[in-house]
């Protein structure tokens, strides 16, 4: 298989209150799975997927919190080159979309200008059947309203029925500026003289682990 | 949140985090509190305005281009050894993944009066400028000697005993200067006294050939340095500490220390009590369980707008002032840094000069490097007090890490750490390369 243009990295992070689905919505990018009752992330936080958006590959580069905003802030290096994030919540806490509201107001402090952002308000399984609506606790349009005021992406997502997953990753590729001819002046320069440090340790052992074989 | 624990870690500095996360590897469950709301303690790289507010609080920061956070100022300088321990760390714990490096663009010594590129193999002692040329033959054989030196093979030895002869006696042997004595001892093997001259020269042996293959590895200098500064290290760490299971919670002061009877037993903060037999902690925390090592460093962060004059405008640099040179007890450091490692912007260039402090005018002794550094926008100094733990920790629980000294690396930085890591486990440190196949998980998944 061979791609038109060499995949674009982009580091995508995750944000969002605890238990909104966070790790579970990149489970589902990733792996299409998902697990019910999922334990607080632990030990996977680093995931990378590739996604073809016509004729461009990106290579998402997906850096979950590992539960570092519970009592914490997270390090500047969380958010250090990200060109995109998600900002997760969901559709049945209202407490997570105001917490969604801070994260925003922190990437828009903390990250680069230019960053591709995309709120997403997940579990919308929980609502699909519910004809009152009484599980619903956050309008579709209060959060189209945020995603209007602050430029955001904007989707509904259900990790668990795999509903608007691929969606929101393909949405936010299709935001980022065309390969490494867009970024920052800054960052260009300064791929030159990157040492790696695992290449060089692996003399007699096998070629970089994190080569992708596909 | 009140639970229990294996280990709690106070204060976020680089031994703290590291350990942190080879605990959590473990399986250990760990809680690691920071007073302050920032990683990193002592071992933070600060943006502008936390730099004016901690050394200069009352001044008017000049004027300076860029955005506060482009600024990343370590508080302590020090630069990795391309082949030194904190790499091999690094390596096996895949922390490499969080954080990118650079080389430093040249390691130089101070001779009469002027600076010049330190010789890491017999090529470059032929053509450096820092010896006469009756003087370079015999520090190419001195140079010849480290490398084919081979414990097995007696013939290398050249009839020296690296464990009975002293390292003065090796210098002898090849008949080098004092001058040249100084620049081995203390820019190669980065001794910052004169001590190691009668001792066994074992430990100089292998700082040397620590030094040379380290220049080996990349080529420019034996040093490597972390894009953002060396903050990004104990953030590094304490992230994979995280990923592992570790719990953080920042901008949280201990409220209280709890001993059952001389044992440490737990802590209390504003999110409540948290347990554990074992804490391990930075000096600051246990004021009263660390002593004075009786060494202050004093520490100057100079802003310039220009290269080091005399290094080929080299985008960074170690340079190490030997204490003989300039009438000291004790070397002067100073490292160069600018935008190249992202830690300034554009056009600007950041010089922190260290040394221990030998006279009641610190500032003074900095001299010889402030000569060697041209016009400086600002300098902001500050001076350490050097701690260290008062006990080892077995009767109590209590197991402190050492402050950070004036070295111009992070070998005794390690040292620590391995040293902490026996006394807390009781099995020495085995790095173990991380199995990297859970994280790229999904890396071949779809397409």
């Amino acid at each position: 298989m061979s791609f038109p243009n060499p995949a674009t990295s982009v580091k995508l992070v995750l944000l969002g209150e605890a238990a909104v689905g966070k790790s579970s919505l990149v489970l589902r990018f990733v792996s299409n799975d998902f697990q019910e009752n999922k334990e607080p992330t632990i030990g996977a936080a680093f995931l990378t997927q590739k996604c073809t958006i016509g004729e461009r590959t990106i290579k998402y580069e997906i850096w979950d919190t590992a539960g570092q905003e519970r009592f914490a802030l997270l390090a500047p290096m969380y958010y250090r080159n990200a060109q995109a994030a998600l900002v997760v919540y969901d559709i049945t806490k209202p407490a997570s979309f105001i917490k969604a509201r801070h994260w925003v107001k922190e990437l828009h402090e903390q990250a680069s200008k230019d960053i591709t952002i995309a709120l997403v308000g997940n579990k919308f399984d929980l609502v699909e059947d519910d004809e009152e609506d009484s599980l619903r606790k956050v309008s579709v349009e209060e959060g189209q309203n945020l995603a209007e005021e602050e430029g955001l992406l904007f989707f509904e997502t259900s990790a668990k029925t795999s509903y608007n997953v691929n969606e929101v990753f393909i949405g936010i590729g299709s935001k980022i500026p065309d390969s490494s001819a867009n970024q920052p002046e800054a960052i260009r320069e300064n791929n030159q003289g990157r040492i790696d440090l695992t290449s060089n340790n692996a003399s007699g052992g096998s070629s970089g682990s994190g080569d992708c074989a596909c | 949140m009140d639970e229990n624990y294996d280990v709690i870690v106070l204060g976020t500095g680089l031994t703290e985090c590291i350990l942190s996360g080879l605990l959590s590897v473990e399986g250990k469950k760990v809680l690691h509190i920071d007073r302050q709301d920032f990683y990193g303690g002592e071992s933070a790289s600060l943006n502008l305005s936390q730099l004016y507010s901690k050394f200069k609080p009352s001044a008017q920061k000049p004027d300076l281009k860029g955005r506060d956070r482009d600024w990343c100022v370590d508080l302590i300088p020090k630069f990795l050894m391309a082949n030194g321990e904190l790499t091999n760390i690094l390596v096996h714990t895949n922390v490499t993944r969080y954080i990118e490096f650079k080389q430093i663009g040249g390691s130089y010594v101070y001779r009469n009066g002027r600076i010049a590129k330190v010789p890491s193999n017999e090529v470059e002692a032929i053509k450096s400028s820092l010896m006469g040329i009756f003087e370079k033959r015999r520090m190419k054989g001195f140079l010849e000697f480290i490398s084919k030196y081979d414990e097995n093979v007696p013939s290398t030895h050249q009839g020296l005993n690296l464990d009975s002869n002293t390292m003065n006696e090796v210098y002898n042997k090849f008949g080098l200067e004092n001058g040249t004595k100084d620049f081995i001892g203390h820019a190669m093997a980065l001794w910052s006294t004169d001590d190691y001259l009668n001792e066994v020269a074992r430990p100089t042996y292998e700082r040397i050939l620590l030094y040379v293959q380290s220049v080996a590895k990349y080529g420019k200098s034996p040093y490597i340095y972390p894009l953002y500064g060396l903050g990004e290290l104990p953030q590094g760490f304490a992230r994979l500490s995280a990923i592992y299971g570790g719990t953080y919670m920042l901008d949280t002061p201990i409220d209280e220390v709890l001993y059952e009877g001389d044992k440490f037993a737990g802590v209390k903060t504003k999110e409540g009590t948290a347990k554990a037999p074992i804490v391990i902690a930075d000096p600051t925390y246990f004021p009263e369980k660390v002593k004075k090592t009786g060494s202050k460093v004093i520490r100057a962060m100079c802003i310039m707008d220009h290269p080091l004059p005399g290094t080929n405008d080299l985008d960074s640099v170690q340079i190490i002032i030997p204490q003989n040179q300039v009438g000291r007890k004790h070397d002067i450091y100073i490292a160069v840094l600018s935008d190249v490692h992202c830690v300034v912007p554009k056009g600007y260039y950041l010089a922190i000069v260290s040394t221990i402090i030998e006279t009641d005018t610190p500032h003074v002794e900095l001299e010889p490097a402030f000569k060697l550094l041209g016009n400086r926008l600002d300098t902001l100094m500050g001076i350490a007090e050097l701690y260290e733990p008062a006990s080892d920790g077995a009767s109590d629980g209590v197991y402190i890490s050492k402050s950070y000294d004036a070295t111009s690396h992070f070998e005794s930085t390690t040292d620590d750490v391995k040293d902490l890591y026996f006394r807390i486990t009781g099995k020495p440190l085995v790095l173990k390369k991380r199995s990297n196949s859970e994280e790229d998980e999904g890396l071949n998944g779809l397409e």
